[in-house]
């Protein structure tokens, strides 16, 4: 090596290869475990086709159907964020690996960051095999009536939950070894609140309102304005006011996640307990 | 022993399976505070229950004591026991190997391995009673589901528990035989299965609903029969399904037993297979970082 200077990115480069070499880990493992991404997107494929027969039964009309695909498709993300985000620095900390990123030369946010950008990508197959299958299992017609809101609403949704999925990840480590039940907690209560498979107004005003607190709420209701004409009354809010409020819920949690993992690196640092696998 | 002879003792199934209970409750009960365990045994089921609610609600509007929400609030109520009973015992086995790794010193003691794994299903089926119960509790008190405490057949629904728990056993059996094959993908295996059981044997609608094509598989399912037997027992009002509106408490008793005797003797045979498998691949002491 004598006489060649070692190329070092600094700055935003760094930053931006952080991203990238982050995410490349998840993108790759999913090509080498392909029965995994077999079982993800058949066992809530299944559990989705129950809640359709649900609304046979009850001899619902075609919208409710649509309600249930698009929701078992976002419920893809939602797990993503909570099982390889939100619980994914603590499972990094049970491995061992968590000491090698805090004391790594780079930002711990371009970290989760390239998860997030990561889990989305891969998570993103699965969530168009389910809405794909669903949609031809039981001939579910959507009717886009403003593709610009369509996917607005569809990335705002992304960034909103992700960015709570980062913020998580630091609350979650400081919680131990009861974050994967936090992690179990945060998933069928969050599907009820969140009107996962039923319009969120079937609550009352004030509840509906709570939960749009929570990105997959907006998200849904705004989906389903958008793609399912007939269901456009049974929204909770304009669908412009629902994007606005995603854009804020982004930029708060970023920022408390920003927050939270300064906090969370300076107690590694200090304390040298949250990179000890058994602390 | 003071004579220095080895005393040789054998597996006894009654203390396998009472060890197998014990260390099960355990793990279930004693693995967080309190609180966190009621979030998690309390929240969960309810969550699922609640969307069932809302899901009704919102094409129905206003009567929860009608027929049909009942049935479908049951059916989900009680499958508690199906998903906590199969995927845990099978669950059992790949903490035991990769988690504890203690498997190997499991087959090498005078333990009945099957019996403890049936212990270790029977603390899932006291943990997951606690949510049922709970939900039950919900059911009657606040939502109004038509079941009334003295209407209920309690001889049918007690004997239609037990055989429902000697059915779980049975198939939970089975998936820890698979498990003791499989590696990575084991965590899904047991998941996979409850949530096809959940589908087929209609356990939160009637199987009239499926395609023609699929209900023959919800047919041959114990689940479907003891779930029918459950809601009969509960229901004040019966609520009328095409398929079984035909068929008495004693014939679907009769279907059921059958079910169980035929599972019950596969599953045998299939744990044994597995059992003999893995020994000679030597299966029972590897992790696969699950």
């Amino acid at each position: 090596m004598a006489g060649r200077q070692l190329h070092k990115d600094t700055g935003w480069r760094l930053f931006a290869r952080t991203i990238v070499a982050r995410a490349y880990p998840r993108v790759i493992g999913q090509q080498r475990e392909r029965v995994w991404m077999v079982f993800e997107i058949t066992l809530p494929l299944a559990g989705l086709c129950a809640y359709v027969y649900v609304y046979r039964a009850l001899q619902a009309p075609a919208e409710f159907v649509g309600f249930v695909i698009l929701g078992g498709a976002m419920s893809a993300f939602w797990l993503n964020v909570l099982w390889a985000m939100a619980n994914q620095l603590y499972n990094e900390k049970q491995f061992g690996n968590l000491p090698l990123y805090v004391m790594a030369p780079t930002s711990l946010m371009a970290i989760l960051l390239g998860m997030a950008i990561g889990g989305m990508l891969t998570t993103a197959l699965r969530a168009a095999a389910i809405l794909a299958l669903g949609t031809w299992m039981f001939d579910v017609r959507f009717a886009v009536t403003d593709g610009w809101a369509l996917a607005a609403i569809f990335f705002l949704a992304l960034a909103s939950m992700y960015a709570m999925g980062m913020m998580c990840a630091s609350v979650f480590l400081l919680y131990g070894r009861e974050a994967w039940h936090l992690v179990h907690a945060a998933q069928e209560p969050v599907y009820l609140v969140s009107g996962l498979y039923f319009p969120i107004t079937t609550f009352p005003r004030a509840i509906a309102i709570a939960a749009t607190l929570i990105p997959l709420t907006l998200a849904l209701d705004g989906l389903r304005q958008v793609a399912l004409p007939a269901s456009a009354a049974s929204g909770v809010l304009p669908v412009r006011v629902e994007m606005a409020l995603l854009l804020v819920l982004t930029i708060v949690f970023t920022e408390a996640a920003r927050r939270l993992v300064g906090y969370m690196e300076y107690l590694a640092r200090t304390e040298g307990r949250l990179t000890d696998p058994h602390g | 022993m003071a004579d220095g002879s080895i005393e040789h003792r054998r597996a006894s199934p009654w203390h396998s399976l009472r060890v197998g209970t014990w260390l099960g409750w355990q793990i279930e009960s004693n693995w967080a505070n309190p609180q966190v365990f009621l979030i998690y045994a309390v929240m969960r089921p309810l969550a699922l229950t609640g969307i069932l609610v809302l899901m009704y609600a919102a094409i129905d509007g206003g009567s929860f004591d009608s027929a049909v929400l009942t049935y479908m609030f049951l059916g989900n109520a009680f499958y508690i026991y199906v998903g906590a009973v199969t995927s845990g015992m099978g669950w059992a086995v790949v903490q035991d190997r990769e988690n504890y790794r203690t498997l190997k010193s499991i087959y090498s003691a005078p333990v009945a391995v099957p019996f403890y794994l049936i212990g270790q299903g029977i603390a899932r089926f006291l943990t997951a009673s606690i949510s049922v119960l709970i939900i039950l509790a919900v059911g009657i008190g606040l939502v109004g589901i038509g079941v009334t405490l003295g209407d209920v057949n309690w001889p049918l629904f007690a004997a239609a528990l037990v055989l429902g728990a000697a059915v779980l056993a049975s198939i939970g059996l089975g998936v820890a035989g698979l498990m003791l094959l499989t590696g990575a993908a084991s965590w899904a295996l047991g998941d996979l299965l409850a949530s096809a059981l959940f589908l087929f044997s209609g356990a939160v609608f009637p199987i009239d609903v499926l395609p023609e094509w699929l209900r023959p598989i919800g047919l041959a399912l114990p689940i479907t029969y003891w779930l029918e037997l459950i809601r009969r027992a509960l229901m004040s009002e019966p609520y009328q399904t095409a398929t079984f509106s035909a068929w008495t408490d004693q014939s679907l008793m009769g279907a059921l037993c059958l079910l169980t005797a035929a599972i019950t003797l596969a599953v045998i045979a299939w744990f044994r297979w597995c059992e003999r498998t893995a020994r000679r691949r030597g299966l029972l002491d590897r992790t696969t970082g699950y």
